[in-house]
């Protein structure tokens, strides 16, 4: 298959480790954003064939692992209002809040459904139009642009019962918590590549200037990840932290202007609480005050009780990268794909998910 | 509203499937008649019988029987049907034990409202496909559902087979040292589906490789009857099959990834839609664990079949030491392959 084979080509693969494993002699711990990421190294077993010298940790970049338990709780409660349709995205239905998941809820009678876009949410708002129909919105910047694109068909189409729950995350401020904390010792930073393409590498600026780390922007195939890895090893080496671009086929410097300029429209920067750091400034997107008619916080002025979270749950350290999840007691025990406690184990970006899908075969 | 007459009615219901069809009465009849009979007739099901009786064969070893039912969405989807699906799944199922398939039956769930056209389109192509596959239909039943309390359509089989005295499969006999041979490529049963359903239009359509596969479990014993394993990785897909056997034969088997052929077509549609295709469905493939020294003419009888004619040794079953398998990946590093948890398809048979 055209740009997929040649990115997983073994002879390739092979040359660029014997340049890893050459260029390779200081120790590097780096994290990869991206649970898109984490998924792919441990589908390829990417992590077997790197020099003991590296080291590599899962973060944050699982929207639906920090999603906060409140935000859940309120949008579980948002569904079970009367005449209520809530449309989200598959991965969001079984993460368990304080009592329960979305699916529990519909189990019980409210009308939750799964799309794939946030299209599908509008046809359904259409359908329904007696019937308020809010969409979760949950997502990165590569998934805002999309959401505020249906929020303006809206606004065309004058569909009065369409509301966005906007739980939107900004992937910078999240990086910047983690470093801040100190709490695990960085030499690299793998940059996300779908948010990058939205966003551009000039966003990660930051990182070689303001903390002294190295950046390198990936792909999702083993190609790109091994070459950003290279590009890694490469400024660590050299001493030289600076941020480059690994993903040269879809990330550019100043990333998609169009997507930008349409989330900068509809949306405003507003403080937002994630799953395992607590509320981080500037981290979140709101709906500008000229779409609070689309808001659905605003359409139910719901407040829940302060959240609970799954006994014995260590999510929140998985997603600082303080742990791994095979560190976690719940891990591949009380907790499995088939019996999630945690949302990293729920979410198909999880890290949690993917060390349990992808499991290494240890000895012989 | 003044209420509809009778013969404004009959044009609205005319060509559906009505509650009364159901009923046991003269409507129930006349579908027999017209739909199922016309498409399956034999003399066990013309007898019109509470149950079919017939003669055993002689020396026929032991029997076989299995049941299923099927739900797929679409009814009709590139290289099948429900009606095919549930002809071949009973009789795939028959033939993982080794049995070769005698008689089915097919119990019918419709929805008041379906186009009897579709039905009668269904009946014809399980018609063709039991034909096909050497076995007959021959006892039956209809229920009728009020509209919203099922989807069109639901269909159960049961099938009914022979398994020879010197035929001993199953999912538990797998020794260290045997081959794992994989009759075809996979995936395209649930990519098929899934690009139909979700309109994903490619240039080349996927066709699910839906087929009876008890010709080429027949090859396969006439070259030899100690197979040890025989499965169909139908729902979770290969990976979930393989960790299944695993399990009951309680081995460790070691697998090449780059030795499994994925089709271009599924590769692409996997990836648009982030799924892995070692879990996708297939309809019309199956594993088969071999003493080693059954490995090459196996194989070759396999390639002589028009169903086998991509079989590959893909693996091999290791040790005892733990029921597990390793995957090698195509770059080198191994991983151990889990079984499917939840659902990655809804509906797909």
């Amino acid at each position: 298959m055209r740009f997929v084979d040649e990115f997983r080509e073994p002879a390739k693969v092979q040359r660029l480790l014997e340049a890893i494993w050459q260029r390779s002699t200081e120790a590097a711990q780096f994290m990869e954003f991206c649970g898109g990421h984490t998924h792919a190294i441990l589908k390829f077993g990417l992590r077997q064939l790197l020099p003991s010298t590296i080291s590599l940790l899962s973060g944050p970049g699982c929207p639906v692992c920090v999603t906060a338990s409140s935000d859940l709780d309120l949008a579980i409660t948002m569904a079970c209002q009367s005449g209520v349709i809530l449309t989200t995205f598959g991965d969001m239905m079984r993460v368990p809040g304080s009592h329960g998941s979305l699916q529990d809820a519909r189990a019980l009678g409210a009308d939750v459904r799964m799309v794939y876009s946030t299209l599908d949410a509008l046809a359904i708002a259409r359908s329904y139009p007696d019937r308020p129909t809010v969409f979760l919105a949950v997502g990165f910047e590569t998934t805002a642009p999309t959401v505020a694109a249906a929020v303006l068909q809206a606004q065309t189409e004058r569909l009065n019962n369409f509301f966005i729950l906007s739980l939107h995350k900004l992937t910078p401020p999240a990086t910047r918590a983690i470093l801040s904390a100190g709490e695990v010792l960085l030499t690299g930073i793998i940059g996300p590549g779908h948010v990058t393409t939205i966003i551009g590498t000039d966003a990660w600026k930051f990182l070689p200037d303001e903390f002294g780390i190295a950046c390198a922007v990936a792909g999702f195939e083993p190609l790109d990840i091994l070459h950003a890895i290279y590009a890694l090893v490469d400024m660590v080496e050299l001493g030289a932290p600076s941020v480059r671009n690994a993903y040269g086929r879809s990330v550019s410097a100043a990333g998609n202007h169009v997507a930008q300029q349409m989330m900068e429209n509809v949306f405003r920067v507003a403080p937002a609480e994630w799953r395992g750091f607590g509320m981080l400034p500037n981290s979140g997107l709101a709906l500008r005050s000229e779409y609070a008619s689309f808001d659905a916080a605003q359409r139910f002025p719901i407040t829940v009780p302060p959240a609970r979270e799954p006994q014995g749950c260590r999510c929140g350290e998985i997603l600082r990268g303080i742990i791994t999840p095979l560190e976690c007691p719940l891990f591949a025990r009380a907790c499995t794909p088939a019996t999630p406690i945690g949302p990293c184990m729920v979410s198909g970006e999880g890290a949690c998910a993917a060390y349990a899908q992808y499991g290494e075969a240890s000895g012989d | 509203m003044r209420p509809m007459r009778n013969m404004e009615r009959r044009q609205v219901t005319e060509g559906k499937i009505l509650l009364a069809h159901g009923s046991g009465g003269g409507l129930t009849h006349q579908l027999v008649r017209e739909v199922f009979s016309k498409h399956l007739a034999n003399p066990w099901l013309d007898a019109q019988e509470d149950a079919a009786v017939w003669q055993a064969p002689h020396a026929c070893g032991r029997f076989a029987l299995t049941t299923d039912s099927y739900v797929v969405q679409p009814l009709f989807f590139p290289g099948g049907d429900i009606g095919k699906l549930a002809v071949c799944g009973t009789v795939n199922d028959l033939a993982m034990v080794g049995a070769q398939a005698l008689y089915l039956t097919a119990g019918f769930i419709l929805e008041e409202g379906l186009p009897v056209d579709a039905l009668e389109r269904i009946v014809c192509s399980m018609a063709k496909t039991a034909e096909e596959a050497g076995v007959q239909v021959i006892a039956g039943d209809t229920k009728v559902v009020d509209h919203g309390s099922a989807d069109q359509l639901f269909i159960n089989t049961a099938g009914i087979g022979t398994v020879a005295p010197d035929v001993h499969i199953s999912a538990g006999n797998a020794q260290p040292g045997d081959g794992i041979l994989l009759s075809g490529p996979i995936g395209l049963h649930g990519m098929a589906i899934m690009c139909e359903r979700e309109g994903l239009g490619f240039t080349w359509p996927l066709q699910s490789d839906c087929a009876p596969l008890n010709g080429l479990v027949c090859t396969m014993l006439a070259v030899d009857t100690h197979i040890h394993c025989l499965r169909d990785p139908t729902r979770g897909g290969l990976a979930t099959t393989l960790c299944e056997l695993a399990t009951q034969s309680k081995i460790q088997m070691e697998i090449e990834e780059s030795s499994i052929a994925i089709p271009a077509g599924v590769s692409a549609a996997c990836e648009m839609l982030g799924l892995d295709p070692l879990y996708v469905a297939n309809e019309g493939i199956l594993v088969a664990i071999v003493p080693p020294e059954l490995e090459a003419s196996m194989l070759a009888s396999m390639h002589a079949h028009p169903l086998g004619r991509n079989a590959a040794l893909i693996g091999r079953v290791t040790s005892s030491d733990h029921a597990r398998v390793v995957l090698h990946t195509t770059l080198g590093a191994r991983r151990l392959l889990q079984v499917l948890a939840g659902e990655q398809l809804p509906r797909i048979c």
